[in-house]
């Protein structure tokens, strides 16, 4: 009984000592001015390897996603004569729920794991260490600029998800199953709001900030060999991940209630 | 005579349980190599991560040019730290970079040098350690002899005033061992810098050394020129510098008894 307490208590200090360590990495990275002139390269260099390169996998899922869901809402809906709201159906799905969370999650799997592994192996080879001794602030000069392009990146990844989900359904709802072209549009325009557009933009600004944070945060904290990094990456994945799917919840409470 | 540009006092080490340094005390002159020696895993390494505020000792004092290392903030202690350098025991290069973008990187950090002035600089550095001809490799094609010596390199880019070496001829045949050799005691005193050389190579040391240190159970026990140290009549000493096994400097980590440990079993 004694023991369960105080395994209870060490856990407890042991999450918010973590939480804490996370606050003040992500706080020192951030929290002064960047300099133009050394950190925009920085950044353009790791908006390249964390987002662009992480195109081609949100593009297809994108793609195939929206064409799953064409496929599946005309099964139900042409049984009510509804096939008409195939498109807003599918441009909702994607703008309010499936946009954001699925590229979170893919981006947590394609970025965030690379993030994690990067740092934690230039810690296990001193690098962080010898950036120290050179008073150049690892904090500043390695953590900084790869929050920034994830945090960056990620909500334009989610807009292009959505976007060619769109375009997959219009490849089978219109081309395929022979939906009425106007109808699958116009219909679409009126249902759609700004607003939902702007709440998913909400959805992925928060996911995009926790899944880099969690990614950074991390590769810096790791226990510097490679059982450590390869622990460090399994868990930056599944926390971000699981992070995700429950703030999703609560954002959707909160915002389309 | 000369004053110290560090100065250690009572400083106590421990990590976790194990004390790595009980109230040592030591100073390192200006312009003068120091040395300081001491069985493997003994923490010499760490002492020069206490030199550079990497970690917090305990108790003690570490005075660098009259700034006490472990009470600074963290500002002034980045400030400190562009006063000197660090050359590691892995060399820890910066992997994505290119030997010369490697050597390039704090002058870049530290100074607003135009690029043609910054290209000078690195070439006369590299032409030092002998590695021009290897500037555009990654440091993932240098072996681990070329990796040190580009480190070298890299850690007298900004010609700082104190340059530690951690174990600077591990890995290095007798005749880069030799250039690296001539090379700490010129860069000392060509450049009138103050180095501190870590090794347990004790016929190198012995070589360029001005003055030895030699560690050894959370202590000095040994200390002076090298001439002095080859005559002094610690067991210790005598041991450690000659190089012989069976003395009173153990070779094991601290574990139990032998003995008890192979019959009584692990636990
Ligand atoms: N991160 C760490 N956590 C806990 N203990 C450590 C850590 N790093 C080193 N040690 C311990 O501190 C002691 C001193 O280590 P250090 O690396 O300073 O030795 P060293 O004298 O440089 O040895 P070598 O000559 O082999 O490089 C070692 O016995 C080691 O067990
Ligand atoms: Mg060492």
């Amino acid at each position: 009984m004694l023991d369960k307490i105080q395994w209870l208590g060490r856990t407890a200090i042991n999450v918010i000592a973590g939480l804490g360590r996370a606050a003040f990495v992500l706080g020192s990275a951030i929290s002064h001015i960047p300099n133009v002139r050394k950190g925009l390269p920085l950044f353009i260099q790791q908006v390249y390897s964390v987002g662009v390169l992480s195109l081609i996998i949100i593009m297809v899922s994108g793609t195939f996603i929206g064409m799953v869901l064409a496929l599946q809402g005309y099964t139900v809906l042409v049984d009510y004569g509804a096939e008409g709201s195939l498109g807003p159906m599918v441009a909702l799905s994607l703008l309010r729920e499936l946009g954001p969370v699925v590229t979170a999650l893919l981006f947590a799997g394609r970025a965030g794991s690379a993030l994690t592994a990067e740092i934690g192996l230039m810690k296990a080879t001193e690098q962080l260490s010898s950036l120290e001794m050179m008073a150049v602030d690892p904090l500043r000069r390695v953590i900084a600029p790869r929050f920034w392009a994830g945090f960056f990146s990620m909500p334009i990844l989610a807009a292009i998800f959505s976007m060619l989900g769109i375009i997959g359904a219009h490849l089978v709802g219109v081309e395929w199953l022979g939906v009425d072209q106007g109808t699958f549009w116009s219909v679409m325009q009126s249902d759609v709001d700004m607003l939902d557009i702007i709440k998913g933009g909400i959805k992925s600004l928060v996911f995009a900030f926790v899944v880099t944070w969690i990614a950074v945060y991390k590769g810096y904290n790791c226990i510097p060999t490679s059982e450590g990094i390869s622990r460090a990456t399994t868990s930056s994945v599944v926390q971000a991940s699981l992070l995700v799917l429950g703030l999703d919840f609560i954002l959707t409470a909160l915002m389309f209630t | 005579m000369s004053e110290n540009l560090v100065e250690i006092k009572n400083l106590t080490f421990n990590r976790e349980e194990r004390c790595i340094y009980n109230g040592i005390s030591l100073s390192i002159p200006k312009g003068k190599v120091t040395a300081i020696m001491g069985p493997s895993g003994i923490g010499k390494t760490t002492l020069l991560r206490l030199m550079g505020g990497q970690l917090k000792p305990q108790s003690g004092e570490i005075l660098f040019a009259g700034h006490n290392i472990p009470e600074l903030s963290r500002n002034a202690l980045y400030e400190v730290r562009k006063r000197m350098s660090m050359l590691f025991q892995s060399g820890a290069l910066f992997t994505d970079m290119s030997v010369y973008e490697n050597v390039a990187f704090p002058i870049r950090e530290h100074s607003k040098l135009p690029e043609n002035i910054i290209e000078k600089m690195v070439m006369m550095k590299l032409e030092v350690v002998g590695l021009r001809g290897a500037m555009h490799l990654k440091p993932s094609e240098l072996s681990g002899g070329m990796a040190r010596r580009a480190a070298l390199a890299r850690a007298i880019a900004l010609d700082p005033e104190l340059i530690m070496y951690d174990e600077p001829f591990a890995g290095q045949d007798p005749i880069s061992m030799g250039v690296i050799v001539r090379l700490i005691r010129d860069l000392n005193d060509a450049l009138g810098l103050t180095s501190v050389v870590v090794s347990h190579d004790v016929p190198e040391v012995m070589s360029i050394a001005d003055y030895i240190y030699i560690v050894a159970e959370q202590k000095i026990i040994g200390q002076g020129t090298p001439d002095e140290i080859v005559k002094q009549d610690s067991e210790l000493v005598q041991q450690f510098i000659k190089g012989e096994h069976d003395g009173p400097v153990p070779f094991h980590f601290p574990a139990k008894d032998y003995q008890a440990e192979l019959l009584g079993g692990k636990s």
